[in-house]
């Protein structure tokens, strides 16, 4: 069997058309779009439809409303640093204990300069409390970076709602969409989301392109000056076959967004109940109910996640996992920490994250593989004995700890 | 992925001594909260010799604390008790053909249970060991625990104080800005204020090559010179100027092995010296300081000038000579 790739969550592999669209732009096509000659002309085309293909995908109003960025890193930080200097009278930032570290890392680093940062919780399956969010917005708030579906979980946030209620407080909000842009149907044009980020390499364009999303009106200071380059709001020449990549990417997502939520979901569906059928002491983390058709993020409770992945990775199987030691901290996932899921079933959880190209037979592999390694990573367990948890036989494993 | 040796994966997919052992005399239950590992080392501990006469383990961790138990199991077993409380965690790290650093915590999981089990097995209590916490330098496997108990142990309170006390940032420089951070804590703790050394280029290479002098006096047989470079060199033979690169080699080389590495003079050719670094020496980041602490040290020594060549092999230095 084919090696079964389950994760298109942390990147996906890049669309044929795309690469076809992009590498004329290496050879021919080579010229900087800012040129006065022939060379030049052609590309400046190319990108403006690039820019409509993703008008087209984020539902924006304008096409002058897309920045081409690097990365989703990029766009999150030039979001974020853009809102503090745009607001310089305002110190305090809302976000949320599960962002991505694009986000996390800077807002920690904010709050060493002075900003106070606000981290929403979430419950146990990973849910915001709108009424404490509400009640910390102030003219204070100088942006709310809330992400639009965890890339852990896949648990949608209500980014829309919070927006809204942002808004009317006067306060800017950025959304962090990497995980959701091409696998949910997004109008961004009918919402109140002033700022949101996307990245290519999550919906099947190459790594090294990204999309800040900046609704127009918006007060904005750029990240990089010194080019005219995207209207003077990101300078830096253009990586125009990236940027041509990713906007045949979005004209296929928008293609193939039917598929996402219907085909995908029901494999993602199948795939889950068939490995919660056949392995006790196993259940979803997050909102099942409210999140990414492609994710499923499962934990094994009292085997570690690492030992999961190398062992699929023997069978031919890749996946993450939120445990500790696939990271190099020694922290297991902050996103499993925040939803109070216990050390012994956070260190296993495992995602899977599922794509246009995941076929049932794959799927079938996945499901006949998995009880197996857990069952064998569980024998090598200190807290399991027999057919269950080693407390309930009475055998309670209970370490020193140093 | 990470990068582990072929003997770390081979003990992951085919644990030695998995499980407890039948009527085992000594257990050993360890964890690691910060990193949420676990280990229950189980011996069969023979009453009047004592000889560990089997050992099996129950981990739950990750791929390298599961091979690091099995390295463990494999080599305590035929071992007295007191023999195998001199494994150290680099022992089972070497048995394993190395760990990433990252991973180095799961081989001090493996020694302290061995020490729990061996308390348990005497009736004492257990002694509480090196609290471990985030890593902070990679390049030596540095945590953050040991940086903060070494700064408030010896006062210090520059970046370098602390890569020449724990090593820590002494490779490639990434965590300097978290051992400032650091810094900036424990100085307020003890009521001052973190100021950095002002930056520049060179500083660093000069002070990274006193750091690596050693004294001239031990080299066998030679007298300390007062004043060795500017004493008027006296022409070697060619044996006895071997000899006295050799002398120099082996008066560097505990250093040397100290951190798992070690040097081997190939040849001499004029003032060029070549030689072959080993061990951990090989893809460590300072090894050029290495060889130019070596460098330093032979012409102080020969007085006159020498150049240090590394080579990876005699074959490349046949190469050299066609």
């Amino acid at each position: 069997m084919k090696a079964v790739y389950l994760d298109n969550n942390a990147t996906t592999r890049v669309d044929d058309e795309v690469v076809q669209a992009m590498l004329p732009y290496f050879t021919e096509q080579f010229g900087n779009p800012s040129s006065m000659h022939s060379f030049g002309n052609q590309v400046g085309l190319a990108l403006k439809k690039a820019r409509q293909s993703i008008q087209k995908l984020i539902g924006a109003e304008h096409d002058s409303e897309i920045i081409f960025t690097s990365c989703g890193t990029e766009s999150d930080t030039t979001a974020i640093l853009s809102a503090i200097r745009a607001q310089p009278e305002r110190k305090t930032i809302i976000t949320t204990t599960v962002e991505h570290p694009a986000v996390l890392g800077l807002c920690d680093h904010l709050a060493s300069e002075g900003y106070t940062v606000h981290k929403l919780k979430v419950d146990k399956c990973g849910r915001l409390n709108l009424d404490e969010y509400a009640s910390l917005l102030s003219d204070d708030v100088v942006i709310v970076s809330v992400m639009w579906a965890n890339n852990e979980t896949g648990t949608f946030f209500p980014v829309e709602q919070m927006a809204l209620m942002a808004d009317e407080a006067g306060v800017m909000f950025h959304t962090d969409a990497v995980q959701a842009v091409g696998k949910i149907a997004l109008d961004l044009q009918h919402s109140s989301i002033h700022m949101l980020s996307l990245s290519g390499h999550k919906l099947h364009a190459p790594k090294g392109i990204g999309v800040l999303y900046l609704r127009r009106g918006t007060r904005f200071r750029p990240l990089l000056r010194g080019g005219h380059q995207e209207r003077g709001r990101r300078a830096g020449t253009e990586n125009t076959a990236s940027i041509v990549g990713l906007g045949v990417a979005a004209e296929r997502a928008l293609q193939f967004m039917a598929h996402e939520n219907t085909h995908v979901r029901r494999l993602r569906d199948k795939l889950e109940a068939a490995v919660l059928a056949a392995v006790p002491y196993a259940f979803v983390t997050g909102d099942p109910g409210n999140r990414l058709p492609n994710t499923s993020n499962i934990a094994f409770e009292y085997i570690e996640g690492e030992a999961i992945l190398l062992l699929l990775n023997k069978v031919g199987i890749a996946a993450s996992s939120g445990s500790a030691c696939t990271s190099g901290s020694l922290e297991p996932s902050h996103v499993m920490r925040a939803m109070d899921i216990p050390y012994t079933a956070a260190h296993g959880t495992v995602r899977f994250s599922l794509s246009r190209y995941t076929t049932d037979a794959e799927i079938d592999h996945v499901i006949r593989e998995v009880p197996g390694i857990v069952a064998k990573l569980r024998k090598l367990s200190p807290y399991w004995s027999g057919n269950g948890p080693a407390a309930e036989n009475d055998q309670g494993f209970a370490p020193v700890y140093a | 992925m990470w990068d582990y040796s072929e003997k770390v994966k081979e003990h992951f997919y085919n644990p030695r001594n998995a499980g407890a052992v039948d009527s085992s005399n000594a257990t050993g239950d360890v964890g690691s909260l910060s990193c949420g590992d676990a280990l229950r080392l189980t011996l069969k501990v023979d009453v009047k010799t004592d000889i560990i006469l089997d050992a099996g383990f129950q981990t739950f961790g990750c791929g390298s604390a599961i091979a690091s138990s099995s390295a463990l199991t494999e080599m305590v077993k035929g071992l007295t008790l007191d023999e195998a409380l001199k494994i150290s965690n680099q022992d089972i790290a070497d048995y394993l053909d190395g760990l990433p650093p990252e991973k180095m915590h799961c081989s001090v999981m493996g020694r302290e249970a061995l020490r729990a089990a061996v308390a348990d097995f005497r009736g004492e209590a257990p002694e509480a060991d090196h609290e471990e916490g985030a890593l902070v330098c990679k390049c030596f496997a540095v945590d953050e625990v040991m940086v903060r108990d070494t700064i408030r142990a010896n006062g210090l309170s520059s970046v370098e104080d602390v890569t020449n006390y724990t090593k820590a940032g002494g490779g490639c420089s990434s965590c300097h800005e978290g051992i400032e951070r650091i810094l900036v804590e424990e100085l307020a703790a003890r009521g001052e204020a973190f100021v950095a050394a002002p930056t520049r280029a060179r500083v660093g290479k000069k002070a990274q090559l006193v750091v690596l002098e050693m004294p001239v006096a031990e080299v066998a047989g030679t007298e300390p010179s007062a004043a060795p470079m500017a004493a008027a060199p006296v022409k070697l033979g060619t044996l006895q100027r071997i000899r006295r690169i050799e002398a120099v080699l082996d008066a560097i080389r505990p250093n040397l092995q100290r951190d798992h590495g070690d040097v081997e003079l190939l040849d001499v050719d004029g003032k060029n010296v070549y030689v072959k670094l080993s061990g951990a020496c090989t893809g460590c980041q300072l090894a050029s300081m290495t060889l130019g602490g070596i460098q330093q040290r032979l012409m102080e020594e020969l007085g006159e000038f020498i150049k240090v060549v590394p080579l990876n092999s005699a074959e490349q230095l046949k190469a050299m000579e066609v």
